[in-house]
C-alpha cells in the first residue's frame, strides 16, 4: 500500500529504461539528493562532518569501487587499502608538484593513476581465481604500503615520512588544509559521490556491467557465449581502482589532512571496505552506501554507548567493537548473504502489501 | 670459503627455521580446507587466541577481568594461583575443542551449501570475533609465554660448526625444537589420517561430501573433529610463536603469511604446506639479505606475497595442489 507501482504506466522506451522506473523510488531519490545538497551543508558542524558524513561519503566511494570488482565482477580483492594509498600518494605528489592546478583535477588524475596500478595487479586474475586471487591481492596491499614507506620520493623526503595536504581551494573556498570548513569538506566529497555513483549505476546496467556479471557467475560459460575475459576483468579492475583511488585521495587530502601510510592504509582498511560491501550487499549500488553507513555509524554509536553510557575505557570499547563486527558479519552471512540491500528489497515487497496480507 | 658465504648459509638455515613456523600455521589451513572446503582465514587468530588462553590459564588470570572491572567498578585481576604448563596446555586444548564445537553449531551448520567465498568471508568474521574476544578475555598487553621450552642460541652447534668450518653458526634452540615438533606433527597427522577410522572418514569427506554422507559418515562430527585438530595445530603454533616473540597481536599478522605459503604448496597438500613454508622462509630471508639493503630493507613484509603471486601465474594450483579442472 505504501510502496506501489500501480498507475505508473510507461509510454516510451526511454521512460521504461530509466534508472528508477518506479515513481516512488524516483521521488525518494530526488528527495535524498535535495536534502544532501541543499539542507545538510547548512546544518552540518565539525563533529558531524568529521565523525559521520565525510567518512561515510568517502567510504561509500571505496565501497562502490570494491563492489564493482567483487560484487559485480566476482574478483575478491584484499588490496583496497593499498590502492587507496596509491590514490592518496598520487594526489599528494600532484598537489605539491602542480600547485596552480585545481585540486579536483588532481583527485581525478590520482584515480586514473590508481586505475593503471590496479589493472597491473589485476593481470594475474586471468590465471588465478577465487581464494588464490584474494591472497594474491594481499601482495598489492603489502607491497604498495612498503613502497610508499621506503621510497622517500613519494613523501617528498619529509623527515617524519608523513604526507600533509597543503591548502588548496575550489572556487575560492578552502577544501584541504587546516582551515577547511565542515561544509566545504562535505560538499567536495558529496559531489564526487554523486557523480561516481551515477557513473557506476549506469555502467553496471549497461553492456559492461552485464559482461562483469557474466564473468562473476561463471567465467568459462561467459567466455563461451562471447564475453572476452581479458577486457572484462581488466575494466573491472580499472574502474574499481579508479574509484578506490579517488576515495584514497579524498581520504588523505580532505578527511585526514595528514597521513602515515602504514597506519591509514594498512590491511585493516582493506578488510573494513570488504566488510562494508558484505554487510551492505554484494553487487548493489545501494548496498555500498548502506554498508558504508553501517560501518561508519557502528563505531560512533558503540563509542557513545559504551564509553559515554557505561563508562568503559576506550580500548575495551574498541575490542568489543571488533568482536561485534566479526559476529555481525557471520550473522549477516547466515541470515542474509545478500546484505542490507536484500533486506531493503524484502522490506519493499512487504510494504507493497502491508497492511493487507493479499 | 669466505665469511659472506657462511653468513648467507646461516641466513638460509634461519630462514628454514622460520619457514617451519609458517608451515605450522599453514598446516591448520590445509587440514580444514581438505575436510570441509573452508578456507579458514581465522587460523592465525586461532593461534593467537590459543596462546593468549594458555598464558591466561597458566598465570591464573580471571577471564573478562577488564570488562567486569569496567562495568562493576571492581578490581579483579587473577585467581592467585599458577597452573602447571602441561595442565594449562590440556585445558587450552579443551577450550579449542569447545571453540570447534561452537563454530560448527553456530556457523558452519548454517552455511552448508553456500559458495566457498561466502564461507571464506565468514571465517574473516570469525577471525575478527576471536581477536576481539581474546583481547576482552585476557587483555591486550604483550604477554610472555614460557612453557619450559629451551631458548637462546645453541652453544653446542656454534662450537661444533666453529671447529668444522671455522665459522660458528648462530641457531636458536627454540627453532630446532620447532622443527622437530613440526616433523612429529606431520608424521602423526599423516599416520592418523591413514590408519585410524576417523582418519579414513576424514579422507572420505575430503574426497566427496555427498558420497561420504551416503555411507554413513557424520559430516558434522568430522567438522568438529577437524576444527579441533586445527585448534590443536594452532595451539602448537601459538606456543612456538608466543615463546619466540611474545604473545601479541602481531602473531596473527605473522600467521597471515601462511597464506602465500599455502598458495605455493597448494591448498590440499600437507607436504605442500611444509615445502611451501620452507621455500618462503628461506626465500624471504635470502632476499632480505642480498636485495634488502639495496632497496631500504623490510622486504620480508611483502616478499612472500609477491613470490606467491608470480609463482601462481605459472602454476595456478601451487606445487602439490590437485590440478584444477573446470566444467561449465
Amino acid at each position: 500500500m505504501f510502496y506501489r507501482e500501480a498507475g505508473d504506466f510507461k509510454t516510451s522506451y526511454v521512460e521504461d529504461g530509466q534508472t528508477f522506473p518506479i515513481r516512488l523510488d524516483r521521488w525518494g531519490y530526488y528527495a535524498i539528493v535535495f536534502i544532501a545538497f541543499a539542507a545538510i551543508p547548512f546544518l552540518i558542524n565539525d563533529y558531524w562532518a568529521n565523525a559521520v558524513f565525510v567518512p561515510f561519503l568517502i567510504y561509500s566511494i571505496a565501497a562502490l569501487g570494491l563492489n564493482v570488482l567483487t560484487g559485480y565482477a566476482g574478483q575478491v580483492s584484499l588490496g583496497t587499502g593499498g590502492f587507496m594509498a596509491v590514490g592518496a600518494f598520487a594526489c599528494y605528489k600532484l598537489m605539491t608538484a602542480f600547485p596552480e592546478i585545481n585540486i579536483v583535477f588532481h583527485i581525478i588524475v590520482s584515480g586514473g593513476i590508481t586505475a593503471a596500478v590496479g589493472m597491473l595487479f589485476g593481470l594475474p586474475s586471468l590465471r588465478i581465481k577465487g581464494f588464490y586471487l584474494a591472497v594474491a591481492t594481499l601482495a598489492a596491499q603489502f607491497f604498495l604500503v612498503w613502497l610508499f614507506n621506503k621510497v622517500p620520493w613519494f613523501y617528498n623526503y619529509s623527515a617524519s615520512g608523513q604526507i600533509t595536504a597543503p591548502e588548496r581551494t575550489v572556487f575560492g573556498v578552502a577544501v584541504t588544509g587546516p582551515h577547511t570548513e565542515a561544509w566545504a569538506k562535505y560538499m567536495v566529497c558529496l559531489v564526487f559521490v554523486f557523480v561516481l555513483a551515477w557513473m557506476v549505476r549506469n555502467m553496471t546496467r549497461g553492456t559492461l556491467g552485464r559482461k562483469w556479471m557474466a564473468i562473476r557467475d561463471m567465467d568459462i560459460a561467459a567466455e563461451i557465449i562471447g564475453v572476452s575475459p581479458l577486457p572484462a576483468k581488466l575494466t573491472a579492475f580499472g574502474v574499481s581502482s579508479f574509484l578506490v583511488g579517488i576515495a584514497g585521495a579524498l581520504f588523505f587530502a580532505v578527511y585526514l589532512g595528514a597521513a602515515e601510510v602504514g597506519e591509514a592504509f594498512g590491511p585493516q582498511k582493506s578488510f573494513l571496505v570488504l566488510f562494508m560491501i558484505i554487510i551492505g550487499g554484494l553487487g548493489s549500488v545501494f548496498g555500498s552506501f548502506a554498508g558504508a553507513a553501517f560501518m561508519v555509524l557502528l563505531p560512533v554509536l558503540l563509542k557513545n554507548l559504551l564509553v559515554g553510557g557505561l563508562g568503559w575505557p576506550t580500548d575495551l570499547a574498541t575490542h568489543f567493537e571488533i568482536m561485534l563486527v566479526g559476529a555481525l558479519i557471520i550473522v549477516f552471512l547466515i541470515a542474509e548473504p545478500h546484505g542490507i540491500a536484500q533486506l531493503w528489497r524484502l522490506a519493499k515487497e512487504k510494504l507493497r502489501l502491508w497492511p493487507f496480507p493479499h | 670459503m669466505s665469511d659472506t658465504f657462511f653468513f648467507a648459509v646461516e641466513v638460509a638455515i634461519n630462514g628454514l627455521m622460520a619457514g617451519v613456523m609458517y608451515a605450522l600455521v599453514a598446516l591448520g589451513f590445509v587440514l580444514i580446507f581438505k575436510a570441509s572446503g573452508v578456507f579458514n582465514y581465522a587460523q592465525g587468530v586461532m593461534a593467537l587466541f590459543a596462546a593468549l588462553t594458555l598464558v591466561g590459564i597458566q598465570s591464573g588470570q580471571i577471564p573478562f577481568a577488564h570488562v567486569i572491572n569496567a562495568t562493576f567498578g571492581t578490581h579483579l585481576s587473577s585467581f592467585g594461583w599458577n597452573v602447571p604448563s602441561l595442565l594449562a596446555i590440556l585445558l587450552t586444548m579443551g577450550v579449542m575443542v569447545l571453540f570447534a564445537i561452537l563454530v560448527e553449531r553456530l556457523v558452519l551448520k548454517h552455511l552448508v551449501n553456500q559458495e566457498p567465498i561466502i564461507l571464506f568471508m565468514a571465517t574473516i568474521g570469525l577471525a575478527f570475533f576471536l581477536e576481539g574476544l581474546g583481547d576482552l578475555m585476557w587483555g591486550s598487553e604483550i604477554k610472555k609465554l614460557d612453557v619450559g621450552l629451551p631458548q637462546g642460541i645453541s652453544g653446542t652447534i656454534e662450537n661444533v660448526t666453529h671447529e668444522w668450518f671455522g665459522y660458528g653458526f648462530f641457531i636458536d634452540r627454540l627453532d630446532i625444537i620447532a622443527a622437530m615438533v613440526a616433523t612429529v606433527l606431520v608424521i602423526a597427522l599423516t599416520a592418523y589420517s591413514r590408519y585410524t577410522k576417523q582418519g579414513r572418514a576424514l579422507r572420505a569427506v575430503a574426497d566427496d561430501h555427498q558420497a561420504a554422507l551416503s555411507v554413513g559418515i557424520s559430516l558434522r562430527f568430522i567438522w568438529v573433529l577437524v576444527w579441533s585438530i586445527a585448534g590443536f595445530v594452532a595451539l602448537v603454533a601459538g606456543i612456538m610463536w608466543g615463546t619466540k616473540s611474545g604473545v601479541q597481536f602481531s602473531l596473527s599478522l605473522i600467521a597471515l603469511k601462511a597464506l602465500p605459503v599455502l598458495m605455493l604448496g597448494g591448498f590440499t597438500s600437507i607436504p605442500g604446506a611444509i615445502v611451501g613454508g620452507l621455500i618462503i622462509g628461506v626465500g624471504e630471508k635470502l632476499f632480505e639479505f642480498f636485495v634488502g639493503p639495496m632497496v631500504g630493507g623490510a622486504t620480508e613484509n611483502w616478499f612472500a606475497y609477491v613470490l606467491a603471486l608470480v609463482f601462481l601465474v605459472f602454476r595456478p594450483q601451487g606445487l602439490f595442489g590437485e590440478k584444477i579442472i573446470e566444467r561449465v
